[in-house]
């Protein structure tokens, strides 16, 4: 039999906010332990939570970015549970009134368009970190993460594979950066999901009992632990067995999930109203105010790429899934490059060098008019493409603008036709048989004799004015 | 007349006047504490050099010309739940045994500023949890005018100290009667202020959305005199009204001509002793020769008003009192084999057992299948008992109840049936559930000798009226002269 899986998402993100949801605290990641923390974020007796009101300007911007209706009526509440990291023993949530209900985010897999329904995106605040077993006799904690605030974005089931899932997340962690809202790093647990999956014959309405799983720290790990569960759910069903609704914990290295102990899962939560806030009242006004600073969404942006500049859709699509990139892309262009062009040098040798040297378009040491420098520099002869491939990597080790490497280097291109003919009368004389071969018909040799002399002249001769050369003195 | 009798309007007045010095005031109080507290026991901390050298500070402020406020110079003494940077904020409770806050409350700030001088912290129900002060961890607080008696709760010792002279005035926190019942039960004057309008921040929570500060004092002026000093808007307490407030001396006005007086009659029935109904009742005849009218009236669904309160303050105080779990600050278990056996033995063995019963009772009012039926419900009752004191005050400028069904009963006497416990709250903790003002003032004895409380109620936000009321029965009556022989 076939089966399809079900797939909806949970993922918490932290947001960007200078300071934590409830004191003033900053929310800079990396501090010494226990620093970044004071009596209110700490729950100390007697203290009181303050909300940050630019903590729900960002979960209305990332509602309004996935189409989500805005709560005029909203509140926070209590969600109870003993855990060291939780220093109240609740953490403030929401519970029935989230800022933000009902939205969608489109995203397209495989050339397909597919719509995937947000329920809910509600405000938090994060806990701290438990640091186990590193001293031996027990645990220590971090309080610095504590009151950092979060949205947590939970969505329809409507994902059918893991790769869907996959492309929804890194959709939405674009949608994110593009708002500004979070930096979604998830190596530093500012972007976390949780997955909900369960599997049905292909066909069958009814969906199949779902699990949840927990730890789940790279989009890589994602799709791992949905491709694990899907294989261990069918297994299960097929074997004429029921899943089990659990919550399961994935392990990444060992690359298997497990049932989390009941005694870790059997929450009651006991949710009840926070009557330390007042309710959150967010009226017209506030929204406008906050629909005007959203920036071109990434989906908008594509589809202007490829009008505006005649950009094949897929690398639209690339380019513009990060905003860093696509911030990039634009100051090449603005510089006066043709955006075909810089297109091209994107999708290939750029690309390639930020995947060899696993780095972020963030990290990129040098600015968009460089690339625009560089280009122009081909474009007027003085370097040739493939000097230039290796300009563009200097560029990355001493972000240096090209036209000062050119220089520095040697690396102007040879056009001066007396030293080109000296250098071609060189080879002609060292490869008589490639000669010869030329002469007897064979086109190929003239390309190996071309060859040579890039060799001779370490890639700096014109290539277009040697070819023309050598033709006409074999020729004669 | 020994200067720890006066009241703080009075010392204001010889302070100002150069008479005395806060250093002769607070050594007074300090020796006045030495003589009567280990009978009364009203003190958990007293701070003896603290005081001392906060009182000459301020001798030395005045006499270089500062301009201070009323209060300067003024020994005073905090219920231990109010958060004392330096100074051990136990709330009673073993719990907290060690607890000395890095911060000051809101209100301490304001003290501080207002140049009051702190003598020390004082006795009370286990997290305010009680109406005796018999939950407490640390003592038994005696009422002043009968040791055998309790001064009521939970911030019983607040009004003890006051009543017997320890301090001048005190500030005492009420989340069902808390301050109001004591005040009653030691014949002293309390205010639990409408809801919002003094800053909680600082306050151990017992039930957030009920919790409020307010003063006891010895007489209405003074009451007005603290309320100006600790009301007014703070950034810190999302629940703190930003609106403007007034000077609330000004209501200090002899005259309460056409004032309309509402008296419940389901505040007057059985329940409540005879001779408390008649001391009333007597109360509203002075005040009507002096040109105010009364009328009975029914307020309906006072029945519901206690099991409402009881279901929401425990259902706050579970959640709130969670965070005593023996990993931060406090007590500790001392063997332990994994987290959760830390949690069981630090909660089993820091709390009393009137805190458990509270946080069990709230644990379960909150859970899931009955929250509906519990949580959820009271909350209705509450919205229903708010609108119809609405009603109410659309027709009265103020409601005049007992605050107390009985004078104040005898240690143990009701320590053993918390229901006949929860019981006496039942003419005070309407005034929470809606939010409103409430002022307690002394109206008479009984015929055992013990005082007896009137209770005014006005709209939210109408302290003013409360004050004027009550200060014309004041200016025409000598009850809150009574003082108990020690």
């Amino acid at each position: 039999m076939n089966y399809e899986t079900v797939i909806g998402l949970e993922v918490h993100a932290e947001l960007s906010t200078k300071t934590k949801i409830f004191c003033d605290c900053t929310t800079e990641f990396g501090g010494e332990v226990n620093t970044h923390c004071c009596p209110i974020c700490t729950g100390m007796p007697g203290v009181l939570p303050v909300l940050n009101k630019k903590v729900v300007d960002y979960a209305i911007k990332a509602g309004l970015a996935t189409n989500c209706e805005i709560t005029e009526f909203g509140k926070q509440d209590r969600k109870n549970y003993f855990y060291p990291d939780l220093p109240k023993a609740y953490q403030i949530s929401q519970y029935d009134l989230p800022v933000c209900k009902n939205g969608y985010i489109d995203i397209e897999v495989n050339g397909q368009k597919k719509r995937i329904g947000i329920t809910r995106i509600h405000i938090e605040e994060d806990a701290g970190k438990l640091m186990h077993d590193e001293w031996g006799t027990g645990s220590l904690i971090d309080y610095n993460r504590c009151g950092v605030p979060l949205i947590e974005i939970v969505t329809e089931p409507d994902m059918r594979t893991p790769e869907e899932a996959k492309v929804f997340l890194e959709t939405l962690k674009s949608i994110l950066q593009y708002i500004d809202v979070s930096d979604c790093k998830m190596q530093e647990g500012s972007l976390r999901c949780d997955i909900n999956l369960s599997v049905k014959p292909v066909g069958q309405k009814e969906f199949g009992v779902r699990t949840e799983m927990k730890n789940v720290n790279s989009f890589r790990a994602a799709v791992r632990a949905m491709e694990y569960e899907a294989k261990r759910q069918i297994e299960i069903v097929e074997s004429g067995k029921q899943v089990e609704q659990e919550t399961r914990r994935w392990d990444d290295v060992k690359g298997v999930s497990y049932a989390m102990r009941n005694k870790e899962e059997a929450h009651d939560y006991r949710y009840f109203p926070e009557p330390d806030l007042v309710p959150i009242v967010i009226n017209k006004e506030w929204i406008e105010e906050i629909r005007k600073t959203l920036p071109e969404l990434p989906n908008a942006k594509k589809e202007r790429y490829i009008k505006q500049y005649q950009l094949p859709e897929y690398d639209a699509a690339i380019i513009t899934s990060s905003r860093t990139l696509a911030q990039f892309f634009e100051e090449c262009v603005e510089s006066g490059a043709n955006p075909k062009i810089v297109s091209n040098w994107f999708m290939g040798d750029l690309m390639r060098i930020l995947k060899d040297n696993n780095l972020e378009p963030e990290e990129i040491p040098f600015p968009g008019q460089y690339i625009a420098k560089l280009l122009a520099l081909i474009e007027k002869g003085t370097i040739s493409g493939s000097i230039a491939k290796k300009v563009l990597e200097v560029m990355f080790d001493e972000a240096k603008d090209p036209e000062i490497i050119v220089k520095e280097k040697g690396l102007i291109q040879i056009s001066d036709e007396s030293q080109l003919v000296e250098i071609a009368k060189k080879v002609i004389e060292d490869n008589p048989q490639s000669v010869a071969d030329y002469k007897g018909g064979k086109e190929k040799a003239l390309g190996f004799l071309v060859g040579q002399c890039m060799k001779a002249t370490k890639g700096k001769a014109n290539p277009q004015m040697l070819n023309n050369l050598l033709k006409e003195m074999l020729n004669k | 007349m020994e200067l720890y009798q006066l009241t703080a309007h009075a010392l204001r007045d010889l302070l100002r006047k150069k008479e005395i010095s806060s250093i002769e005031l607070t050594k007074s109080i300090l020796d006045r504490i030495n003589l009567t507290d280990p009978q009364i026991q009203s003190y958990l901390t007293v701070m003896h050099e603290q005081a001392l050298n906060n009182a000459q500070e301020i001798d030395k402020r005045m006499s270089a010309g500062e301009q201070l406020g009323d209060l300067a110079g003024i020994p005073m003494a905090l219920k231990d739940n109010i958060c004392t940077e330096g100074i051990l904020t136990t709330c009673a409770s073993k719990m907290l045994h060690n607890f000395k806050p890095p911060y000051d409350a809101t209100v301490v700030k304001k003290l501080k500023k207002e140049g009051t001088v702190l003598v020390g912290k004082l006795n009370m129900d286990e997290f305010a949890m009680g109406s005796s002060t018999e939950n407490s961890y640390f003592k038994q607080t005696k009422n002043p005018y009968d040791l055998d008696r309790v001064p009521g709760g939970s911030s019983g010792a607040s009004a003890a100290a006051v009543a017997a002279d320890e301090a001048i005035f005190t500030l005492g926190s009420d989340t069902g009667g808390s301050i109001r019942q004591p005040a009653a039960f030691c014949g002293v004057v309390g205010m639990k202020p409408t809801y919002g309008t003094v800053s909680r921040f600082g306050l151990v929570a017992f039930a957030s959305s009920l919790d409020q500060i307010g003063p006891l004092t010895k007489d209405v002026t003074d009451c007005a005199l603290v309320l100006n000093a600790i009301t007014g808007h703070d950034p810190m307490d999302s629940t703190s009204l930003n609106i403007k407030y007034p000077d609330y001396t000004k209501a200090l006005v002899n005259n309460v001509k056409g004032l309309k007086i509402g008296v419940p009659k389901e505040y007057m029935g059985e329940g409540i002793n005879a001779e408390i109904r008649h001391s009333v009742l007597n109360a509203l005849e002075i005040l009507k020769s002096l040109g105010a009218e009364y009328e009975e009236f029914s307020l309906p669904l006072t029945e519901y008003a206690l099991p409402a309160y009881y279901l929401i303050s425990s259902a706050e105080a579970s959640s709130n009192l969670a965070r005593y779990d023996g990993i931060k600050y406090g007590y500790r278990t001392g063997q332990f084999k994994d987290l959760l056996d830390l949690y069981k033995k630090t909660r089993s063995e820091g709390f009393g057992t009137e805190v458990k019963r509270r946080i069990m009772l709230g644990t379960y009012a909150l859970s899931s299948g009955y929250y509906d039926a519990y949580y959820k419900k009271a909350q209705q009752v509450r919205t229903l008992i708010k609108k119809s004191f609405d009603d109410a005050f659309s027709r009265y400028d103020v409601i005049i109840t007992p605050t107390t069904p009985t004078t104040a009963f005898k240690i143990g006497e009701k320590s053993k049936d918390p229901l006949e416990m929860y019981a006496a709250d039942i003419c005070t903790v309407s005034l929470n559930i809606a939010g409103l003002p409430g002022l307690v003032i002394p109206c008479g004895l009984d015929s055992k000798g013990l005082p007896i409380g009137m209770q005014l109620i006005g709209k939210a936000f109408d302290e003013a009226t409360l004050l004027r009321t009550a200060y014309t029965f004041e200016q025409n009556t000598e009850y809150h002269k009574i003082r108990p022989n020690l």
